[in-house]
């Protein structure tokens, strides 16, 4: 099993999503002691005595049971559910870490912003952040309505096309956490997943310090096949690579994709082998997926292009 | 006198020399001491060798650029070049550049115990 995936969904990691997982306790305890009181009252119906009948068929049972309780539980259970999670969804603050994230037909664009809203760094698919710290993030959609659940980090949120919705995720401890869209979008809808990557703080401000500074492509003898038929198979029509000529949007953003954990939206691991196999054949992996597949490549250029976008962390 | 008890003592193991003669001889080509097929399982999903194979027991994925596993047990040779024993197997599934120069396949981020665990899970794909 690829690390954090697929997510537990019992098993917060960090404040938001603590505060829904006990929302989810209570909500399930309420609903097994209304079943059982439920239970209850159709057993008396069909087996019990005619005392215990009578004292039950009456007018008020309906008044008590069929309008106040549920009236007086439902609005406490309202009010204690918007309490729990008022602060997930407020508006960004000022000095509050952003990001846009995207949802894709299938997959997930990520830009990290600016406190002006502005895109700094470009990725897909994974998203840093530090550890302790919330985390804005933007949800959005290009096509279908999408939404967005990293069950161990926060509740999930629609991603709705023309509207902006936010929702914060906060990791408490460093680690790997998996994520999945959680509204049927069509396709392999199955087969678009998500990862968090939780860090400390030192080591996150080290990260995104090293996206920012113009990239040193990373050329050896090795690279410059794979980087030609990157160019030449037509690759860089949909994917962009920082710092070179390749600037497709259709696609996944590339410029850190030999560090990325997963392949094909956070379902496969990241290796030579998988990278092969999704180039040359994506389909087979994940059906109806928008990259086509190269039956025209041979293995050598499979594994060049493998070991061109390896290179590019 | 002497011989009789020797004789004697000699019966259980004539006896299991006997019934163990028929029995079909264990197939020790596929023998793999210590490795175990399951462990082989979680290790092929975890390194995802079904981008590329489609592997008998591997629901997802199953992906087209390499060869299909199927036969690989009743195979005579690996990749058309070694022999098709557990060691080479081994290493074959964790290192192939380094015994089939000019391979495609790349080397797959495996421990040599992992590469084991793999080569007992794909000789055993066909009995389940």
């Amino acid at each position: 099993m690829l690390e954090g995936w697929p997510p537990p969904i019992f098993d917060p990691a960090g404040p938001f999503a603590g505060s829904i997982t006990t929302l989810a306790w209570v909500l399930l305890a309420m609903a097994a002691a209304v079943f059982a009181v439920v239970m209850a009252a159709l057993w008396i119906a069909l087996f019990g005595n005619d005392r215990l009948k009578a004292r039950l068929g009456g007018d008020w049972v309906i008044w008590a049971g069929g309008i106040a309780f549920p009236v007086v539980v439902l609005s406490l259970l309202l009010f204690y559910g918007l309490s729990l999670t008022r602060n997930l969804s407020v508006a960004p603050g000022a000095d509050e870490m952003r990001v846009r994230v995207t949802g894709e037909m299938w997959w997930w664009r990520v830009a990290y912003l600016d406190e002006n809203g502005g895109e700094v760094v470009l990725d897909a698919n994974e998203l840093h952040i530090p550890v302790g710290e919330p985390v804005a993030l933007e949800l959005e959609s290009n096509d279908v309505i999408h939404s967005f659940w990293v069950p161990r980090l926060s509740g999930k949120l629609d991603m709705v096309p023309g509207r902006r919705n936010v929702m914060r995720i906060q990791a408490d401890k460093p680690g790997v956490y998996g994520g999945q869209c959680a509204e049927y979008c069509g396709g392999p809808h199955a087969l678009m997943g998500f990862v968090v990557v939780a860090h400390r703080p030192r080591d996150f401000a080290a990260l995104i310090q090293a996206w920012q500074s113009p990239p040193a492509p990373a050329q050896s003898a090795g690279t410059a096949r794979g980087e030609r038929l990157f160019f030449s198979a037509g690759c860089a029509a949909c994917h962009r690579i920082e710092g070179t000529r390749a600037n497709g949007l259709a696609g996944p953003d590339l410029t850190h994709v030999g560090s990325r954990r997963t392949l094909g939206a956070g379902i496969l691991p990241n290796n030579r082998g998988t990278m092969m196999g999704w180039i040359g054949d994506a389909q087979a992996i994940k059906p109806g997926n928008r990259m086509p597949p190269y039956h025209a490549l041979s293995g050598d250029d499979l594994k060049a292009l493998a070991i061109f976008l390896e290179m590019q962390k | 006198m002497r011989k009789k008890v020797q004789l004697v003592r000699h019966v259980p193991l004539l006896l299991s020399a006997l019934l163990a003669a028929c029995k079909p001889l264990p197939d020790d080509r596929h023998h793999m001491p210590g490795a175990s097929a399951e462990r082989g399982r979680e290790a092929i999903e975890r390194v995802g060798c079904g981008s590329c194979h489609v592997i008998p027991g591997i629901r997802w994925p199953k992906g087209r650029v390499g060869p299909t596993l199927g036969g690989l047990p009743r195979q005579a040779l690996i990749a058309g070049k070694l022999p098709n024993r557990p060691d080479e197997l081994a290493r074959f599934v964790r290192d192939a550049p380094s015994l089939v120069p000019g391979i495609n396949m790349p080397a797959m981020p495996l421990s040599s115990e992992e590469a084991r665990d793999i080569a007992a899970y794909l000789y055993q794909m066909d009995a389940r």
